[in-house]
C-alpha cells in the first residue's frame, strides 16, 4: 500500500522524523487555515501519487492568505497525469542550503536490508544511480544486527554529507530505519532530505510503502486505507476478498493461482486478445468464490467474453464445475464463458458442465489453455 | 534418488491439529510420506488418526528421530515456529504459510543463515516438495506427479509459482515423462531455497536428468539463476516466465511479482535465460513441449 505524501509524513512523525509543519487540506478554506497555522510562507502541494507533480504546477509557493486561495483553488481538482488532485499538503516553506537522499528497502538478491544515501538529494535517484552512480552510497544491514548509532554515522561520512550535517543526517536515518521495521514499510524514503541554514536536518518529502501482510499488527493503517484509490472495480473485488487487478482490455479473466492468472494474460495476449483483469480466486474456486469472481467481471463494461482458467490440484475438477453451474444460476452474466478445468478430475467436470443445460452461446469448455484463449479471444472481437 | 527429500524422510507437522494442517499432513501421510508425529503447543499427548501429537518439536524430535518439518501455522506465529524446529535440529523445514510480513521473513532467514547454517528452509508461501512415489510435503496433489523410472530420463522441476507448479507436474505426466523432484520454492521476497539451491542440487542429483524452471516476474531471482546455469548447469533445461504482459506498478496476486523501476521484467528474465542456454517457452505447454523434445533426445 503506498501512502500519499502527507500520510508518509505522519508516519515519520510517529517515528520523531522532523518534518515541516503542516496540514492536510480538501477545501480552499481548509488550506487557508492550515497556512495560518503553518505559518507564512507556505507551499501547497498536490497530492498524488505520481511523479512530476512540480513540472504540472501541482506544487506552489504562497507568501499569504490571498495566494493561498489562487494556489489551492487552481491545484485541487487538478488533473496530474491521470490522478485527479483531491487534497493538498500545506506546510511551512523551508530555507534549504543543501538536498540530499536516503532510503531503505529490502534487496531481494541480498536478502538483507539496504541502505541508499547520497549527498545529491532533490532529484531522480534513478537518475543519479545512471550519471553519477558513486554518488550513492548502498550499505547493506543485517536484519539480525540492525543499523547502530555508529555505523549511521560511519554511512553519513562515507557517503561524503558534509562534516556539518553528518549527525543530524546520522539520527534520521536512525530513525528512519526504525521506521522501515517496526513500521513494515517496503519503502522508507526521503528525497529530498535538506540542510537548514540553521544546520538543522529534515524531510521534507515522504515516500512511505507499507506491506500489507503486515496489517494485523498496524491498526493505525485504517485511515490509510480509506483514501487508497481504487477504481470501481477494485473495490469490489477487495469487499469479496478477491485477489484482482483492472487492466484495459475485453477478455474477463479468472484463474485459480496468481501464476496461472498471469500466465492466462499472457496466452490471451499471445492469441492477439487483452485481458480486462487479472483475477486470482485462489485454490478453493468453490460457488461463492465463482459467484463473487463473476460479479466482478460482469461489473466491467469492457467485457465481452470470459476466461476461466482452472487447474485443479487438491480443488477437484467436479467442485469446480458444481460451483460454475451455481454461480451461473446467481449472476446473470452479459458475456459468454469459455472454460479450460484440467489436473485432478477433470473429465468429471467437463462431464457436469455439459450436462448442466447451459447453452452453449454461454458456456464453452475447451481441453487446454491455449484452445480456450483462442475461443475466448475469437468471441471478445 | 531425489533431492532433499526421499523415502526415508521423517516429517512432523508443525500445526497438525489445525484445519489445513490436519487435512494436508493427513493426505501428504496417505501419499506414502513417512509423517510421524504433529506438534502443537498445549495438545501433546492426543493424536490426530493415529499420528502423535506433541507439546514442542524437541520432544517430537526425541520421540521420533524426525528431521523434517512441515509448517502450517498462522502468519503471526510462523517465524516462531521455523526458529522452534531449527533450534530441535530439525535440518528440512517446509513453510507454505502465506502472509508472512517481509521484515519478519528477512529477519528468520537471516537468524537461520547466522545460528543454523545447516537448516534448508522452503518457502514460506510454497506449495512443498514432492519426490514421486517417495515423499510429498505441502499441498500437491500427488495423483498429478509421474513417477520416475529407473531408467530415465527424469525431470526435476523447480518453480516459483504454486499452480504453475502442478501444470508444470501436468505438462509431464501427460507426456509420461518421471519427474525425481519438484520444488515449490514459492513466491515471497525472501525465500529460503532459491532457484540456485535446487539447480545445484539436480545438477548432482544422478536421477535428474534435465531440469524445468519457472518463474515469473519481479525481483531478479531467474537472472542470477541464468547466471548460475551459464556457470555450473550441464543437464539440459527447459523454462516459462509468467507474467510478459503484467502492468509494471501492480503486485499480481503475492507479494514477489512485480515489475518496479522497470526490473524484474519477464522479457529480460527470458533472454537472460535464453543466453544461457534454457529452451525458453512462452507458455507452460510450450516449456511442456520443449521439454518432451530434450528428453526424447536423451532416450
Amino acid at each position: 500500500m503506498d501512502l500519499f505524501e502527507y500520510q508518509g509524513k505522519q508516519y515519520f512523525a510517529r517515528y520523531d522524523i522532523p518534518v515541516s509543519k503542516g496540514d492536510v487540506a480538501v477545501t480552499v478554506d481548509q488550506a487557508v487555515a492550515a497556512a495560518e497555522a503553518a505559518g507564512y510562507p507556505v507551499v501547497v502541494k498536490a497530492q498524488v501519487q505520481v511523479g512530476g507533480r512540480g513540472k504540472a504546477g501541482g506544487i506552489k509557493l504562497a507568501n499569504n492568505a490571498d495566494e493561498v486561495r489562487t494556489h489551492a483553488g487552481n491545484i485541487l481538482g487538478m488533473d496530474i497525469k491521470g490522478h485527479v488532485v483531491k487534497r493538498v499538503w500545506v506546510e511551512n516553506a523551508s530555507d534549504i542550503d543543501e538536498e540530499y537522499y536516503a532510503s531503505f528497502t529490502l534487496d531481494r538478491a541480498a536478502k538483507k536490508h539496504l541502505l541508499m544515501l547520497s549527498r545529491e538529494g532533490g532529484v531522480e535517484i534513478e537518475e543519479v544511480a545512471v550519471t553519477n552512480p558513486d554518488a550513492i552510497l548502498m550499505l547493506h544491514i543485517d536484519p539480525v544486527d540492525g543499523l547502530s548509532a555508529a555505523a549511521a554515522k560511519k554511512a553519513a561520512i562515507d557517503a561524503k554529507i558534509p562534516e556539518k550535517a553528518q549527525q543530524g543526517v546520522a539520527d534520521i536515518l536512525v530513525k528512519l530505519y526504525r521506521c522501515f521495521v517496526e513500521g513494515d514499510c517496503d519503502l522508507a524514503e526521503i528525497n529530498p532530505l535538506i540542510l537548514k541554514p540553521t544546520g538543522e536536518v529534515h524531510a521534507l518529502d515522504a515516500k512511505v510503502s507499507l506491506d500489507a501482510n503486515a496489517d494485523f499488527r498496524h491498526p493505525e493503517w485504517e485511515e490509510f486505507k480509506a483514501t487508497e484509490e481504487l477504481d470501481a472495480r477494485e473495490q469490489l473485488a477487495r469487499e469479496k476478498g478477491l485477489q484482482y487487478i483492472g487492466l484495459d482490455g475485453t477478455v474477463g479473466i479468472i484463474a485459480n493461482g496468481a501464476g496461472l492468472a498471469m500466465s492466462t494474460l499472457d496466452v490471451v495476449n499471445q492469441v492477439g486478445g487483452t485481458a480486462a483483469n487479472f483475477l486470482d480466486i485462489g485454490g478453493g474456486a468453490n460457488a461463492d468464490l465463482m459467484a463473487s469472481a463473476l460479479d466482478v467481471i460482469n461489473s466491467d463494461q469492457n467485457v465481452k467474453s470470459i476466461f476461466i482458467n482452472i487447474f485443479g490440484g487438491i480443488t477437484r475438477g467436479e467442485e469446480v464445475a458444481k460451483g460454475i453451474v451455481e454461480a451461473m444460476g446467481r449472476v446473470d452474466l452479459r458475456a459468454p464463458i469459455v472454460i479450460r478445468l484440467d489436473g485432478t478430475n477433470a473429465e468429471e467436470g467437463r462431464e457436469i458442465l455439459k450436462n448442466a443445460g447451459i447453452p452453449e452461446s454461454k458456456l464453452t469448455s475447451k481441453p487446454t489453455m491455449l484452445e480456450a484463449a483462442e475461443a475466448a479471444v475469437a468471441l471478445a472481437k | 534418488m531425489a533431492i532433499f527429500v526421499d523415502q526415508n524422510t521423517k516429517v512432523i507437522v508443525q500445526g497438525l491439529t489445525g484445519g489445513q494442517g490436519k487435512y494436508h499432513g493427513l493426505r501428504n501421510k496417505a501419499y506414502g510420506t513417512q509423517v510421524v508425529a504433529g506438534v502443537t503447543p498445549g495438545k501433546g499427548g492426543t493424536d490426530v488418526e493415529g499420528i502423535p501429537v506433541y507439546n514442542s518439536v524437541a520432544e517430537a524430535v526425541a520421540a521420533t528421530g524426525a528431521t523434517a518439518s512441515f509448517v502450517t501455522v498462522p502468519p503471526k506465529a510462523a517465524s516462531a515456529a521455523i526458529l522452534e524446529a531449527a533450534g530441535a535440529g530439525i535440518t528440512f523445514i517446509v513453510c507454505i504459510t502465506e502472509g508472512i510480513p517481509a521484515q519478519d521473513e528477512a529477519r528468520t532467514y537471516n537468524t537461520l543463515v547466522r545460528d543454523f547454517p545447516k537448516v534448508r528452509l522452503l518457502g514460506p508461501n510454497c506449495p512443498g516438495i514432492i519426490s514421486p512415489g517417495k515423499c510429498n510435503i505441502g499441498i500437491t496433489a500427488g495423483e498429478i506427479a509421474e513417477l520416475p523410472s529407473a531408467k530415465g530420463p527424469n525431470v526435476g522441476i523447480v518453480s516459483r509459482s504454486g499452480t504453475l507448479t502442478y501444470q508444470a507436474l501436468y505438462e509431464l505426466k501427460q507426456r509420461g515423462i518421471g519427474v525425481s523432484t519438484c520444488v515449490g520454492i514459492g513466491g515471497d521476497p525472501v525465500p529460503g531455497t532459491s532457484f540456485i539451491d535446487c539447480l545445484r542440487e539436480f545438477q548432482a542429483d544422478p536421477e535428474t536428468h534435465a531440469i524445468i524452471m519457472i518463474g515469473e516476474i519481479g525481483g531478479s531471482a531467474e537472472e542470477e539463476a541464468a547466471e548460475f546455469i551459464k556457470a555450473n548447469v550441464t543437464k539440459p533445461m527447459s523454462a516459462y516466465i509468467a507474467g510478459v504482459t503484467a502492468p509494471a506498478g501492480k503486485k499480481m496476486g503475492h507479494a514477489g511479482a512485480i515489475v518496479s523501476g522497470g526490473k524484474g521484467t519477464a522479457q529480460g528474465k527470458m533472454d537472460a535465460l535464453s543466453a544461457a542456454g534454457v529452451k525458453v517457452g512462452n507458455n507452460p505447454t510450450e516449456a511442456g513441449s520443449l521439454m518432451a523434445e530434450i528428453v526424447a533426445g536423451l532416450r
